[in-house]
């Protein structure tokens, strides 16, 4: 089974324990990932902050290349590449006069029809009902599942799970025999992009997440996006003067947690690679 | 009470004939339409960064939908509108979808190019300027060429320093800049879009 895969370019670096995560549960699941070449940054927040035509142009580029490679369906792990490869596949599809103007940016010409998926969808659709004959160790612990914004919104052109209270995270979290707590801050924004150019932001937004989350009795937060990972486990210092405490709650990706119930070493995870250690696990 | 009912038609028509030229060019910009908010605030309510904002989203639209110089000036030089992350929750929750998320990356444009950027919000703009540049120049973003180039642009020289050594014993501080083999198309394409503009 061959899928597209677009890791984006905090894979490469901050979160690259997601990247590490994300193909050793494709690979325990027997799922060949298809990385789509010379793909090139999708603009993130900085691209439609400044400029509609580059925040079109840039996740345009990413499209038609993978078209032209074969690759029918592309699995986007990073909610904000996902979003962005989203909302601009569905603009320009609305609006044949901008696709031909982003055509011409681009040099390239392309349906703009390849299937995008998050990396809830990519589990839900290919490895959920197979986790349960693969489980060698529960993961029985009490945890909180943060979907953050760009998972899930703006739902029109999204479409994935409840824009207010998602279940589909809690749902995985319950099959690999984790209990997944209810809690307030599921889709509350954790201060994205602004990590660097406001930190006292970050902390306070992400400050308030990681408390309720704490306050719930939760021993780790499960998050499927490397903004809001970075932000609650790299900024935990900034986090816990906001709190007042020193908070010991980890951050873990989804696939972290589904690849440590289905036997997939911690090191080959990435788990050594968060800055809030993940020793209770 | 016939004055009444005068004054009230005549507010009446004037809303109905009012197409003023703010609210035609967000349409025609981003399609957003903000003659359909009548305030009910939900957008403020649900905003986790209203707080921190000089003006916050319903306030932002009422103020467009005056139509008065002064206040899309005001507008403009906001803070407010570089601390919007677009985490598309006023859309979410507008019970007459008024695309705000779409409204702030127009305005955040706007404030650019008519040279209003609020001085509060040098460093949120710098930070995006800092992520193009390193995309534009290698086609993926460097964490570290970024970080380097934001540095020089707003002097913050020792923030985060104290984070390297420890990105470094995790594997994540990568001193090489990932590039793509088509530079050349990248720098076409931010040729024909931001730096044509």
């Amino acid at each position: 089974m061959k899928i597209g895969f677009y890791p984006g370019c905090s894979l490469q670096g901050t979160a690259r324990e997601y990247n590490e995560s994300v193909k050793a549960v494709a690979e325990a699941f027997d799922i060949d990932l298809k990385e789509i070449e010379d793909w090139n940054c999708c603009g993130a927040s900085a691209a439609h902050s400044v400029n509609k035509d580059l925040s079109l142009a840039l996740p345009a580029r990413i499209l038609a290349l993978a078209e032209k490679q074969g690759i029918d369906e592309v699995v986007v792990p990073c909610a904000a590449c996902f979003n962005r490869l989203a909302v601009a596949q569905y603009e320009l599809n609305e609006d044949a006069a901008k696709k031909a103007e982003t055509e011409n940016v681009i040099e390239m010409t392309f349906n703009n029809k390849v299937k995008i998926i998050n990396v809830i969808q990519f589990i839900d659709k290919y490895i959920k009902d197979k986790i349960a004959d693969k489980m060698t160790r529960k993961f029985e612990h009490k945890v909180v599942c943060y979907y953050g914004c760009l998972l899930i919104r703006p739902h029109k052109i999204i479409g994935f799970d409840r824009v207010e209270d998602p279940m589909s995270m809690d749902e995985l979290m319950t099959t690999i025999g984790a209990s997944s707590l209810d809690w307030g801050f599921k889709t509350e924004c954790c201060g994205a992009s602004l990590s660097i150019a406001r930190t006292d932001l970050v902390a306070k937004l992400s400050g308030n997440i990681i408390k309720d989350a704490t306050e719930r009795g939760a021993e780790a937060i499960i998050v499927a996006c490397p903004m809001c990972h970075s932000n609650l486990d790299m900024r935990r210092p900034q986090i816990d003067e906001y709190v007042g405490k020193e908070i010991p709650t980890p951050v873990i990706y989804i696939t972290q947690a589904i690849g440590l119930a289905v036997g997939v070493a911690p090191e080959k995870l990435g788990l050594q690679r968060h800055f809030v250690k993940v020793n209770t696990l | 009470m016939g004055a009444i009912k005068s004054h009230i038609n005549t507010i009446i028509l004037n809303e109905s004939i009012m197409k003023h030229a703010t609210a035609e060019s967000i349409r025609e910009a981003t399609g957003a339409d903000i003659d359909k908010c009548y305030q009910c605030g939900k957008c403020t309510a649900g905003c986790v960064l209203a707080d921190n904002m000089d003006y916050p989203s319903s306030m932002i639209i009422r103020m467009l939908q005056t139509d008065d110089k002064e206040n899309y000036k005001k507008v403009l030089s906001s803070e407010a509108i570089w601390l919007c992350q677009n985490c598309e929750n006023c859309i979410g929750r507008c019970p007459k979808e008024v695309d705000i998320p779409k409204i702030m990356d127009y305005l955040r444009a706007e404030s650019i190019k008519e040279g209003l950027v609020s001085p509060k919000a040098k460093s949120v703009l710098s930070f995006y300027r800092s992520f193009l540049d390193s995309v534009k120049m290698s086609g993926r973003l460097s964490e570290l060429v970024m970080t380097i180039d934001f540095k020089l642009r707003t002097f913050h020289l020792w923030q985060d320093v104290k984070l390297v050594p420890s990105m470094l014993a995790k594997g994540k501080l990568k001193f090489i800049p990932e590039s793509i083999k088509d530079t050349k198309g990248i720098k076409i394409l931010f040729k024909k879009t931001i730096t044509s503009k």
